[in-house]
This record gives structure tokens, C-alpha cells and sequence, in this order.
């Protein structure tokens, strides 16, 4: 019995030593288990849109089983009475089917369509976090570009999937798609009418918008995204400067086992808060809507969110129609500047911004040190310019909403927001470039004289004073000359460790910690013992 | 049991020898970590082993573990025995879809806390640092190799040499790529002057009779059916007239009051569209010039025509002009009289385009 067990507790070892004698992964095994990542909360943005990504993929193979991608005319004849008997499409029928007669199939649809909704909203706030941190330079232009890729085809991913119920409100969705392509100048009537096979609304686009929906678009997003990944793995992620951090090193835990975890355990929390707004938060109710009927429409019919700062745009367009007199004449109409133009430019700028930047700062070297978007102003302005603009164009695509519930004249809200997008961005470059200014002051000014203790002193002239803590010992009349090093400055005593450590414990305390941590979340980092002195985290940025 | 490993006793530069058995586990563990250059500088155990916090937290883990298992089988039973059939009312089959999702969610909620407190609060924490070699001194070298070995292949290749290989290669791989984009574009064009499709609707008189106007059930409609002031949505009088087939028929017809139908048939006049309309009734397209949508909503007061969708002004007694937002051409009108039997009828198709504007329409 003692021999078994003891070949028993071997068993592992052999194996793996088979495994690697023939496939040889010890040592790139070793690597991937040993790499190492730097920590930050604003680095976990990126992950919500992968981990929705899988909760998609999840949900969105269970509702192809029952949906049925026909424009086939069919009777209702489900358990929701209030349309029974209504000739519709096959593929609204079994929507409908999904929500009513499939045992769990509206929560899965439900979470398919917020999952969407967040991926998109994680990819959009990822990016943000990517560009006023400056991680998008040189080496990580590529990764940007994909990144932006990745927003549109995600855009083009949710717009073919919120088409395919065939409902009253993704029909006048699709029928204002088919205004945009026919709007093309010279091609527009051809390819609208090859995409809908003849004229709108045809019998085939759903059946086309689900094959692109479920194989075409998902493949092109699993492709970017392994792009994306493959390359953050390869270029290492950036990192914050602070103590021991330079360009040249990676500051941060092992990926194995603990910030493996924490990873595995955020995608279950994404995942628990997209089952809970699939099961709690009802989405796109589309019973309420009845079919698609070309000739019915009703107010209040806005897009998903990240599709509406077009339907902004295409609502505050001024009706400014071009007509070309050849031969019978021909039109550029006011619908294709918004729609078609506009996209294309924001593309345009949005890839190429890491070029224009570095051309424009003369700046090619690699940088591997986030920036603060204070320390960046005219950048940090100009993002916060596209985000007003975007803002903009966004309530302008509920702007009927917002004057129905507010009692403001529609007119007046249309032209609020065609004034507000040449006044509003503009401003909020002004106000961003003074607000960035005004903190890297204050950043000197406490790095100069110190934290300011709350404490007045009266001196025996009467005058009064504040005593600061400075946050170097020595210098001239006790201030100490400290340089600025790209990373938060502490301007709290408490920052300073000068509160009490935190009893721990929940309702009685366990022990006290015998020491303050220096700075909260940061353990104390020593340089690697060959080198002599620690780095300041300032080097070449 | 020290709970900081402060890189003591650091080896020098040379290679442990990861044979002595004198080495701990952590030992190798670093020596590894090193040979990627990485170097741990910090390891420090969150908690004392057997501690009392230790303890607790393990407890809380647990819990959130426990938690998880006890959602998971309510989901399960919920999912089996809750009635879930639609029932019209408030039955509770309407509690069905918020329940499988507060306990699946609660389910996978209580998994990833119990691991991210497990990650967080159990595991020992730790700073490492690992070189990027993004300056790799041999760069230049290696570079260069790999250069001159791919230059070499196209030496091999000799396409300078024998330029004629090149130009045929070029020549033939063109029409091959040709050929694969072929069958898809082919296979989708799609003639979007078919039967004059973008220019007609579906009242286009057919054999010389003339469309009737019907409502959404088809039955024609008469004059008195619609009081001043009124507008009803009719379509074309023919087969699948009152479907998506004819996505470009559905027309508003109105009946105008007195002076409004006065203002309105001197607009008439003036477009040369001068017998459009019958009485005081006047029919307009009802699918908008800007992107299509149906402009539905009629304000009597002003007789201005409103598309909920980007909200495109017609005043409808200056011949549907688009007096606000985006559209920029006026809504078409349909010549519209009375048959013997006292029907509304089209006199004619729509002598302008319907539907949103595009590159060809004259």
C-alpha cells in the first residue's frame, strides 16, 4: 500500500516531465507564468469590454437556437394576446417566441443586449483612459488603431444585432440606414439596392444582417481583439511613474496566481452585473413595439446609445442640399454629410492623432510612462473638446425626449445644439487647458512648501499663518526642494500617515497593524539591489 | 514563520544551482522569476498563517463560496418549477425573468468577490520588476541579418534579373484576385432601376385603371369618412398594398379646412400642380425626403407635418415644404379625385420621387 501511494504522489511530476520532453514548454511556460503586469484600477477598463465580449458570445449563441432569420410573412400565434393574430416577419415571431415561449429566454436576451450595451460603453471609456494617459504613443500607435477599429465594428456588430428582431423601431432603424447608403453621391441607389436586394425594405437584409451579425462581424472582433491582446502581452502594458518605475522596466505582481485571480474574479462580477441587469433592468421591449410597418412610427424613437450621437448629428444638420445641373441634374443630399462624412472623419482623426502628435511634438521615441492628464494640458483639452462634441451630438439624438419632458420648444432644443456644437467644445478646451494649469500649480506649490496642516499659528506680531509640512526635510528656511515626478503628490496630512492606521475589522477589532503603509494600495519599492541609486520615475517621457 | 522576504541573502549574478537542497521552493520560485529578468523585490504575506484574521477571511470566502451555491440552486429551482408561461395581467410569471436574474446574478457575483478576496486579502503581496528590452543592444545586428536574408531570397528569386517573371506574375495574379472578388460583388449588385422601381409607387395606375385610396384594412374611402381637419393614412388599392412590399406608397390624405385648403390650392397653383387636389382634400407622401421614416405626426393647429425621427418640418398648405430641420425637398403630393361610386382614386403616380433623396434624382 505504501508503494502506491507513493507512485501516486509522483504521477504529476512524470507527466508533466513527459509533457515537457515532448513539446518542450517548461521554460516559455515559466515565462508566461512569471510575467509581470503593473496594477491600476484605470487599467481594468479595457478588461469589462473583453469580459462583456464573452458574455456576449455566451448569450448570443443560445438566442441563435430559437431565432429564425426570415422576412417569411407568418401570423402570430404565441402567448403574448396582444398581437396574436397579427401578420409579421418569422424573424419578429421568434423574438417574440424568445421572450415569451422559451423557458429563460428573455433574460438571455435581455443580458445579450446589455452586454452589448456595456461593451460598448467599456470600449469607449477604455479608450479615454488610453488617450489622456498618453499610452497610445510610440510603440503603441498600432494598438490605438485597433482599438478604434474595434469601436466601429462593434458600432456595425450592435446595429446588424438590434435590426434583427424586425420590430416597429429597428425597421425605422433600418429604414434610415438605407436613407444614409442611398444618400452616397453617384453609388448610393446601386448600393443600397445590392445590400437590401432591390428596393428597401425587401426580403433578404435580415437574413443577410444575421450572417454578418453572428459569423462575419463576431470573427472580425474576435480577430482585432486576439490582435489586441496579442500585442499588449508582447509590448508589455504601460505604467504610472512612481518610485523604482522607468521607461525601461516593468513595475507590478507576477501574473500567477494573484493578479490571475483578481481577473478571474472581476469577469464573474461582470458577468453577476450583466445577469442581474438582464434579470432586473427590462431592454428593448420589443412586444410594445409591434411589427415593422413602413408607414408607423411614434416619438421617442432613438437608437442604442452609442448609435444616437449620429442620429444627433443627423437631426442638427441644417438642410443644405447641393445640386449638381448636368443633364438631368443631380443631388448630394443634406442626409450624407452627418451620416457618411462625419463618421469618416472621426475615423480618420481618431487613427491618425499618435502620428499627428508625435509630428507635432517632434517627439519619436518609445514611452513606456503614462503621463497625468493634467501634465499634458493642450492634449488633455483637446480630448476633453471631442468628449464635449461627442456629448453634444448625443443629447441632440434624444433631443425630442428632452424637450417633451423639459416643456422647451423642439426647434429651440435643434438649434441649442447646432449652436452649442460650435460654442460648447471650444469652451471646454479653454476651461480643460486653465483647470490643468491651475493643477500642476498647486502640484509645485505643495511639492515647494508643503502640505497644508489645517493648523494657524499666530505669531507674536499678530499675525496669523498657516504651518505647512513639508515634504522634504532641509533646503533653505526648512523648505525642501523637491522636483516634480509625474506621479500624485500627496496633499493631505493623512496622505502623510499622519491619521491612525485603520482598525481592522467589520464590526469589533481583529488587530491593529503594526505599521502605516507610506502610501495606501503602494507597498513600500526598493530599488534592485545592482542598482545604485532609485530612479525617480522621471526618466525620458 | 517570517511573513517578509526582503530579498535577503541575494546570490550574486551567477545561476543558482536549482539541484541544492538546501534551497527553498521560493528560492527556485525567484531563481526563475530571474532568469526572465524579473527580479521579486518585495514579498510579504497579508496575513499571519493561523491568525486570527486569517481565519476570518477565510470564513468570508467561504461565505461568499456558500452564498453562491445557495443562489446558484435557487436559480435552478426557480428555472424549474416558478410558472414562467406568459399569462395576460399581473400573474407571476412577470417575477420570472427578475428572479433567474437576481440569483444568477447574485450566483456569479458571489464567485468573483469570494476570488477577489481570496486574491486580494490571502494572497501574499508582492512588487516585482521585469525589464522590457525594448533596447536590445544586438537590435541593430539582428536586424540587419534578417535584411540581407530576406534581400537574399529575392536575389534567389532573381525577379531583377528576370524581370519578365515579375510583370507575368503580376499579370496573372491580378485577374485571379479578380476572379475571387467576382461571385461576391456579382452575386449582390442588385439594379436599383428595375422596372423603374425608385421613380414608381404602388399607384401607378395599372392597365388604365386608376389605384383607389384604402385604409390600412383596404377598404376604399370616401370623402365623407374624413371630417375637417382630419388626416387618415391610405395606400395603393392593389395587391400587397397595404404591406412593406410597397414601403413607398403609404400616403397621408387630408382633409383641409375651409381657408387652409384655399391657402393650400393657390400653392398649387403656383407649383403648376394646380388640379392636385379634390375639394378640400389634399394626399401627400407620407414617407419623409430626409431618410425615409414616416413623417406621422399631423399638428392641425398649424398644419405642419412632423417626422419623429429627426424632426423635419412640412407645412402642408405651401405644398409639404420643409420649413425646419433637415429634410430639404418637399414632401411629394398625389393627384387625387373621386370615382363613379364616390371613391377617393389616385389620378396618376406621384410626379416626384418619393422616399429619401439620392445621387440620381432628377
Amino acid at each position: 500500500m505504501k508503494r502506491r501511494k507513493l507512485d501516486m504522489a509522483s504521477v504529476p511530476g512524470k507527466a508533466a516531465v513527459g509533457v515537457d520532453e515532448r513539446f518542450q514548454v517548461s521554460t516559455p511556460l515559466r515565462k508566461l507564468l512569471n510575467k509581470v503586469f503593473p496594477d491600476h484600477w484605470s487599467f481594468l477598463l479595457g478588461e469589462i469590454a473583453l469580459f462583456s465580449f464573452v458574455v456576449l458570445l455566451l448569450t448570443g449563441v443560445f438566442l441563435t437556437f430559437f431565432y429564425e432569420p426570415a422576412m417569411t410573412e407568418v401570423v402570430y400565434n404565441g402567448s403574448y394576446a396582444p398581437l396574436r393574430g397579427t401578420p409579421m416577419s418569422a424573424a419578429y415571431a421568434s423574438s417574440l417566441d424568445l421572450s415569451f415561449d422559451v423557458r429563460g429566454g428573455l433574460i438571455m436576451r435581455q443580458m445579450h443586449h446589455w452586454a452589448a450595451l456595456l461593451f460598448m460603453a467599456a470600449i469607449v471609456v477604455h479608450m479615454l483612459r488610453v488617450f489622456f494617459t498618453g499610452a497610445f504613443r510610440k510603440p503603441r500607435e498600432t494598438n490605438w488603431i485597433i482599438g478604434s477599429l474595434l469601436f466601429w465594428v462593434g458600432f456595425l456588430a450592435g446595429f446588424t444585432g438590434y435590426s434583427l428582431p424586425d420590430d416597429g423601431l429597428s425597421g425605422t432603424g433600418l429604414r434610415i440606414a438605407s436613407g444614409i447608403m442611398l444618400s452616397i453621391p453617384v453609388i448610393g441607389s446601386w448600393v443600397t439596392s445590392s445590400i437590401f436586394g432591390g428596393e428597401f425594405p425587401g426580403d433578404i437584409i435580415i437574413s443577410r444582417f444575421f450572417i454578418a451579425h453572428v459569423l462575419l462581424i463576431p470573427g472580425l472582433l474576435v480577430a482585432l481583439i486576439s490582435a489586441h491582446l496579442g500585442l499588449v502581452f508582447k509590448q508589455k502594458h504601460t505604467q504610472w511613474p512612481g518610485p523604482g518605475r522607468t521607461n525601461e522596466n516593468v513595475v507590478g505582481e507576477r501574473m500567477f496566481p494573484r493578479y490571475a485571480l483578481k481577473q478571474g474574479g472581476f469577469f464573474m462580477v461582470v458577468f453577476g452585473v450583466i445577469a442581474l441587469m438582464g434579470g432586473l433592468f427590462q431592454i428593448n421591449p420589443i412586444w410594445y413595439f409591434g411589427p415593422y410597418e413602413a408607414w408607423v412610427v411614434s416619438a421617442a424613437s432613438q437608437p442604442d446609445w452609442y448609435v444616437m450621437f449620429l442620429d444627433g448629428s443627423t437631426r442638427l444638420m441644417p438642410a443644405w442640399e447641393i445640386n449638381i445641373p448636368i443633364g438631368d441634374g443631380y443631388v448630394i443630399p443634406p442626409l450624407f454629410w452627418p451620416t457618411v462624412v462625419l463618421p469618416g472623419i472621426l475615423v480618420g482623426l481618431s487613427t491618425l492623432y499618435p502620428f499627428v502628435e508625435a509630428r507635432r511634438l517632434k517627439d519619436y521615441r518609445s514611452h513606456n510612462l503614462l503621463q497625468r492628464p493634467r501634465d499634458v494640458p493642450e492634449r488633455t483639452a483637446i480630448g476633453a473638446m471631442a468628449v464635449a462634441f461627442y456629448i453634444v451630438l448625443t443629447l441632440s439624438g434624444g433631443n425630442d425626449v428632452i424637450a417633451d419632458k423639459f416643456q422647451i420648444s423642439l426647434n429651440a432644443m435643434t438649434w441649442a445644439g447646432r449652436i452649442g456644437l460650435l460654442v460648447v467644445p471650444p469652451l471646454a478646451y479653454y476651461v480643460t487647458y486653465r483647470i490643468c494649469l491651475g493643477l500642476q500649480q498647486h502640484d509645485r506649490e505643495v511639492l515647494a512648501h508643503g502640505v497644508e496642516t489645517g493648523i494657524i499659528r499666530r505669531l507674536p506680531d499678530g499675525r496669523f499663518e498657516e504651518v505647512h509640512q513639508p515634504l522634504a526635510a532641509g533646503g533653505h528656511d526648512g523648505h525642501g526642494e523637491l522636483e516634480y515626478v509625474g506621479w500624485v503628490v500627496p496633499k493631505k496630512m493623512n496622505r502623510l500617515g499622519a491619521l491612525g492606521p485603520a482598525i481592522r475589522g467589520f464590526f469589533y477589532p481583529i488587530e491593529k497593524p503594526a505599521e502605516a503603509p507610506v502610501s495606501p494600495g503602494h507597498p513600500p519599492v526598493e530599488s534592485r539591489p545592482e542598482r545604485k541609486e532609485i530612479g525617480s520615475g522621471s526618466s525620458p517621457r | 514563520m517570517s511573513t517578509k522576504t526582503e530579498h535577503q541573502a541575494h546570490p550574486g549574478p551567477e545561476p543558482l544551482d536549482v539541484h541544492d537542497p538546501r534551497l527553498s521552493r521560493f528560492d527556485i520560485v525567484r531563481e526563475g522569476a530571474r532568469r526572465d529578468d524579473i527580479e521579486i523585490v518585495h514579498y510579504e504575506e497579508q496575513v499571519v498563517p493561523g491568525s486570527k484574521a486569517e481565519r476570518r477571511l477565510t470564513r468570508t470566502v467561504a461565505s461568499f463560496f456558500l452564498l453562491t451555491g445557495l443562489a446558484a440552486t435557487a436559480f435552478l429551482a426557480i428555472y424549474i418549477w416558478w410558472p414562467w408561461e406568459y399569462e395576460p395581467g399581473t400573474g407571476g410569471d412577470k417575477y420570472y425573468t427578475p428572479l433567474l436574474g437576481l440569483t444568477l446574478g447574485v450566483a456569479l457575483l458571489g464567485i468573483g468577490f469570494g476570488i477577489l478576496t481570496w486574491g486580494k486579502k490571502l494572497l501574499p503581496k508582492e512588487v516585482s520588476i521585469q525589464d522590457r528590452h525594448e533596447n536590445d543592444p544586438n537590435a541593430p545586428e539582428s536586424r540587419k541579418i534578417t535584411g540581407e536574408t530576406m534581400l537574399y531570397l529575392a536575389d534567389e528569386l532573381g525577379v531583377k534579373r528576370r524581370p519578365l517573371l515579375g510583370i507575368s506574375l503580376l499579370a496573372g495574379l491580378a485577374p485571379v484576385g479578380a476572379v475571387a472578388a467576382a461571385p461576391l460583388v456579382g452575386g449582390l449588385i442588385s439594379n436599383p432601376h428595375k422596372n423603374n422601381q425608385m421613380f414608381t409607387t404602388g399607384f401607378a395606375p395599372a392597365d388604365g385603371h386608376k389605384v383607389r385610396l384604402v385604409r390600412e384594412d383596404g377598404r376604399p374611402i370616401r370623402p365623407a369618412d374624413i371630417s375637417a381637419g382630419g388626416q387618415l393614412t391610405v395606400f395603393p388599392g392593389i395587391e400587397h398594398g397595404v404591406s412593406n412590399k410597397h414601403a413607398d406608397s403609404p400616403t397621408l390624405l387630408i382633409h383641409l379646412r375651409e381657408s387652409d385648403a384655399q391657402v393650400s390650392r393657390e400653392a398649387n397653383q403656383r407649383v403648376g400642380h394646380g388640379n392636385y387636389m379634390w375639394g378640400n382634400y389634399a394626399a401627400f407622401s407620407k414617407i419623409c425626403t430626409h431618410a425615409g421614416c414616416p413623417a406621422s405626426l399631423y399638428e392641425q393647429q398649424t398644419n405642419r407635418l412632423l417626422c419623429p425621427c429627426h424632426q423635419s418640418q412640412f407645412l402642408i398648405t405651401d405644398n409639404a415644404r420643409p420649413v425646419f430641420g433637415p429634410a430639404s425637398r418637399r414632401l411629394p403630393q398625389l393627384p387625387i379625385e373621386v370615382d363613379d361610386e364616390g371613391f377617393f382614386v389616385a389620378r396618376s403616380d406621384y410626379t416626384e420621387t418619393v422616399g429619401p433623396d439620392f445621387w440620381e434624382r432628377p
